[in-house]
């Protein structure tokens, strides 16, 4: 198996509100492997953007709090790195993009201004860049996310590029240096869906020709099917399912990823399904055990009583629910 | 995502004070408010020289530096200026709230009707006259209104209202033209509801947190504006306590008899800053987070 | 059946500085009660600009708008007041569609006392019908004291769907009521809207960008481009047989999650360049500078409408020139 490039292991997070603590994420555990495409599929809420806050550093502690668990990257738990070393990981391990590119640039400097920070400031570890200077690096990083004309780009403010563009300009902050992990937070979701696609396809090819890892975060299921090979189905702060993308449609098993597939609108038509019942858990006090069962149809006693492990139904899939506790392997 | 209400550690009034304690210096500012309105209203009972409040001398206890008997000294009638300062508030606190009264109904519906005729005559009259009132230094015109009548509290407070109401006509025109764009705004015109109901039901609602914050940081500015007044001569006349003739009085003394001016001008800073940090507290108490 | 609406080349120009921007330009297409036109588009499209124009947020510079037979094309304020009652609207963001500032019950409340409560200003009997309403959006009870601020986003915009009925309308306009929300709570609310929709025999304009939700919830999709209608057919017909090269070019983008629906896309075509500035729109046929079947006469002529099947329609050189 290849090496991982980020293990999560049991993380989990609070955060404190007046009168207790909301218990946001639930011993979550996540895993990329060089080069791999994985998607992490869940709705609002349920808990993504504060896993990857976590990974990336980021998460405000006060009010968050992790209360456990580790999370490797390369091999070293983050959660214990220095403020220097956590630094040194943003600079040339992990970047992330923003749903909003518009708000992730800053107005008032130019693609260049911005670019130029980014290249500097941090030490790169490919040879061949420390020939080129921080505006050919540049150049070749617009290049990279097909910008045409990339050195009038690097004059424009942020302001003056279509929303496509604005989305290429973070993605060529992201890859200026060479990292081992691109984290895409429901990229192009404010975009017309033929830009979307532009931008998915980019984010592709860069993962293939930068051999780069790539987690892509979404809450549209078409999007996941069509641009990862491995799935995390996440709800209400902990993993629930995990599969190859091809298995993962072609036969989900937990009861919250059928019933999302179920809700999912149909090209070819056939109406619409009701929904999942219920609302999404009170973080203040979940749920015990499973944190879907008020919401399963096929929920018994065992899951009000303790959260499902993951069970291993064959050797590209795994689901936290009792019912397949029988197939485990 | 929503939060269990039903819990009852988390009752309305306590989430509301747990977004206001956030900050310690928010519940200090409100310790002092409250301390300078108790101890202006229970002034008879709290100080330990009441008759000194107003003609009041006695030639032998003149000048005092402070001492136990007289904790902030004694002023060149010989009355206890801790007596005085404390009954001075009362004055003070009068002018905040009834400029405010006058003051913010009339701004505020001034402001509500020019951000949301934007660009019609209304608008244009309004702000005019609003800027042209802005125009002039805010001093100087309560200087010109007072000097021209009788000076006493009642026409400082006439003159400060009438310099202070295009602040809040300016504060509310700006989120009067933001608003009126929301689609709430948009849809209660959409189903025919009157302008009335449209400038004071919808949009005047969302306004409240930000006025009522500046409300409240405006008692500092007002009772200070206030003691700028009667320090020179042109308010609450003598021998009623005032802070600010309380200051001019005292000046003529510096260094010598410094307590006769020193403390009633720490009290207007401790008025003023109590007034500021509560205000604080006020704008994160109405903040639209989630506690 | 007459229409509940009759939009006939309609118009919509505004003047910027950087000049006139054709938002919506010579747009025809009605609507029958109990019946459902999807439309849809990319930004600058226009489709937002046609659901403003028909509730009369905007003064139309062109065209007509009918409703039941009357033309209604000018702004909302001087319209008749039956119409305020009659036409309504359900908009894109719930979190600014209500009054944060109100509680659900005070939202839901205007509406009736506008337009259903002529004698009597009974508050107990408004209050009865705002729990009715809320019971129509499967809404608990206990929500009328709450604020939108406590109401997730679904639940806001079953609320912004609560007081479109309030006043028993014949048409809703709704402008992407579902785009911000998750698909789990999309379902549910697109699932009562056909519902009700049924009950009350009430047409609905919808507009959304996501045409796998328009194939289950239209009965006849159009869809525009720079102001525009390029093409529109009854629903299955649309996607099953689309044939401006902008609608095969749109859904052979959109991501699928079964191999069904892959198999109903057209061939990849990919998206080239952007959309252009809508005031600087392209001589002859306004996708042209975007086609991959583009003809010689593309860029020098305007096409015209064709009626290629009964009720499927579209604006191409490619279909009527092989007609002629």
């Amino acid at each position: 198996m290849s090496q991982l490039i980020l293990d999560i292991k049991n993380l989990t997070v609070h955060f404190r509100v007046y009168g207790g603590y909301l218990k946001v994420l639930n011993e979550v555990n996540l895993a990329v492997a060089r080069g791999e495409k994985v998607g992490l599929v869940g709705e609002t809420g349920c808990g993504k953007t504060t896993t990857m806050k976590s990974v990336m550093g980021i998460l405000p502690q006060p009010p968050g709090k992790i209360v456990q668990g580790k999370i490797f990257f390369q091999g070293k738990n983050t959660l214990i790195m220095k403020k220097s070393e956590i630094e040194k990981m943003r600079q040339t391990g992990i970047s992330m993009i923003f749903q909003d590119p518009t708000a992730a640039l800053n107005p008032v400097f130019t693609v260049g201004q911005q670019l130029y920070d980014v290249v500097r400031h941090s030490q790169s570890t490919d040879e061949s860049h420390s020939r080129l200077s921080t505006q050919e690096v540049s150049i070749r990083a617009l290049q990279d996310v097909s910008l045409p004309d990339p050195k009038r780009i690097l004059e424009n403010y942020p302001l003056q590029l279509s929303g496509g563009m604005r989305q290429r300009v973070c993605i060529a902050l992201a890859i200026a240096r060479s990292k081992q992990l691109l984290i895409a937070d429901e990229p192009g979701t404010s975009l017309d869906v033929t830009i979307q696609d532009q931008i998915l396809r980019l984010l592709n090819r860069i993962a293939v020709e930068k051999q780069m890892a790539i987690i892509l975060i979404s809450h549209s299921l078409g999007v996941i099917r069509e641009w990862t090979n491995r799935v995390y189905v996440m709800y209400a702060g902990s993993i629930v399912e995990e599969s190859t993308t091809e298995e993962l449609f072609s036969n989900p098993l937990h009861p919250y990823t059928r019933a999302l597939m179920d809700c999912v609108p149909r090209l070819t038509g056939g109406g619409t399904s009701e929904g999942i019942p219920g609302r999404i858990p009170d973080y203040f006090n979940p749920p015990s055990g499973c944190r879907f069962h008020p919401r399963c149809p096929q929920a018994f006693l065992l899951c009000y009583e303790k959260k499902p492990p993951l069970y291993r139904t064959n050797d590209v899939h795994q689901v936290a629910c009792y019912l397949y506790q029988e197939a485990n392997q | 995502m929503t939060l269990s209400k039903n819990n009852p550690k988390r009752t309305k009034s306590g989430k509301a004070w747990y977004k206001f304690s956030q900050n310690p210096l928010s519940v200090i500012g409100l310790a002092i408010v409250l301390f300078v309105i108790f101890s202006a209203l229970l002034a008879p009972w709290v100080t330990p020289y009441p008759s000194h409040s107003g003609k009041y001398v006695n030639y032998n206890e003149t000048n005092l530096s402070p001492s136990i008997h007289h904790l902030f000294g004694t002023d060149v009638f010989g009355r206890d200026v801790f007596t005085r300062t404390i009954y001075a508030f009362r004055s003070s606190l009068i002018m905040g709230i009834v400029v405010l009264i006058i003051v913010v109904p009339i701004g505020v519906t001034l402001g509500l009707l020019a951000g949301y005729f934007k660009e019609t005559w209304i608008d244009i009259l309004i702000m005019r006259i609003t800027d042209i009132f802005l125009s002039v230094p805010p001093l100087i015109l309560a200087l010109a209104i007072t000097s021209v009548l009788k000076p006493n509290l009642t026409n400082a407070m006439l003159a400060v209202s009438v310099m202070w109401w295009p602040w809040y006509t300016r504060l509310v025109y700006g989120m009067a033209t933001s608003l009126r764009n929301e689609y709430f705004v948009q849809s209660a015109e959409l189903l025919g509801a009157s302008k009335f109901h449209i400038l004071f039901k919808e949009i005047l609602p969302n306004c409240l947190s930000t006025i009522l914050t500046k409300m409240t940081l405006d008692m500092g500015w007002v009772i200070l504006i206030g003691a700028s007044l009667s320090f020179v001569g042109l308010g609450e006349q003598a021998p009623k306590a005032a802070l600010g003739s309380m200051v001019a009085d005292g000046a003529k003394y510096l260094p010598e008899y410094w307590w006769i001016s020193v403390f009633p001008g720490l009290a207007i800073m401790l008025i003023v800053l109590g007034f500021n940090l509560l205000g604080d507290g006020i704008s994160d108490l109405f903040s639209m987070e989630e506690a | 059946m007459n229409p509940v609406l009759e939009v006939k080349n309609l118009k919509k120009y505004f003047s910027t500085s950087k000049g006139v921007v054709r938002a919506v330009n010579d747009v025809s297409f009605s609507i029958a009660p109990g019946e459902t036109l999807g439309l849809v588009g990319e930004s600058g499209s226009g489709k937002s600009t046609v659901a403003y124009t028909v509730m009369g947020l905007y003064q139309p510079s062109g065209g007509h708008i009918l409703f039941q037979g009357q033309d209604i094309a000018i702004s909302h304020q001087k319209r008749k007041r039956v119409l305020k009652k009659e036409l309504q609207i359900v908009f894109q963001d719930p979190g600014s569609s209500l009054n944060p500032r109100q509680t659900i019950e005070k939202i839901l409340t205007l509406p009736l006392r506008l337009h259903t409560m002529d004698d009597n200003k009974n508050i107990k009997k408004i209050a009865e019908k705002v729990q009715n309403i809320l019971s129509l959006v499967e809404l608990p009870v206990e929500y009328m004291e709450k604020y939108p601020r406590s109401l997730g986003g679904g639940e806001k915009q079953m609320v912004a769907i609560a007081r479109a009925l309030a006043t028993n309308p014949s048409l809703i306009v709704l402008d992407e009521p579902t785009s911000a929300l998750d698909v789990s709570i999309q379902a549910k609310i697109i699932h009562k809207l056909i519902e009700i929709q049924q009950e009350k025999n009430l047409g609905y304009l919808f507009i959304t960008h996501d045409l796998s939700l328009m194939r289950n919830i239209a009965h006849r999709v159009a869809i525009m481009y720079l102001g525009r209608i390029v093409e529109m057919a009854p629903a299955q017909q649309f996607f099953e047989t689309p044939y401006h090269p902008y609608t095969r070019m749109l859904i052979s983008s959109i991501p699928v999650v079964s191999s069904e629906e892959e198999k109903l896309k057209p061939g990849k075509i990919p998206s080239i360049g952007e959309i252009p500035s809508p005031v600087n729109l392209p001589p002859g046929c306004v996708f042209h500078p975007r086609c991959t079947n583009r003809l010689p006469i593309c860029d020098k002529e305007e096409p015209k409408d064709f009626e290629i099947k009964t009720g499927h329609w579209v604006k191409c050189h490619l279909w009527s020139s092989n007609n002629n």
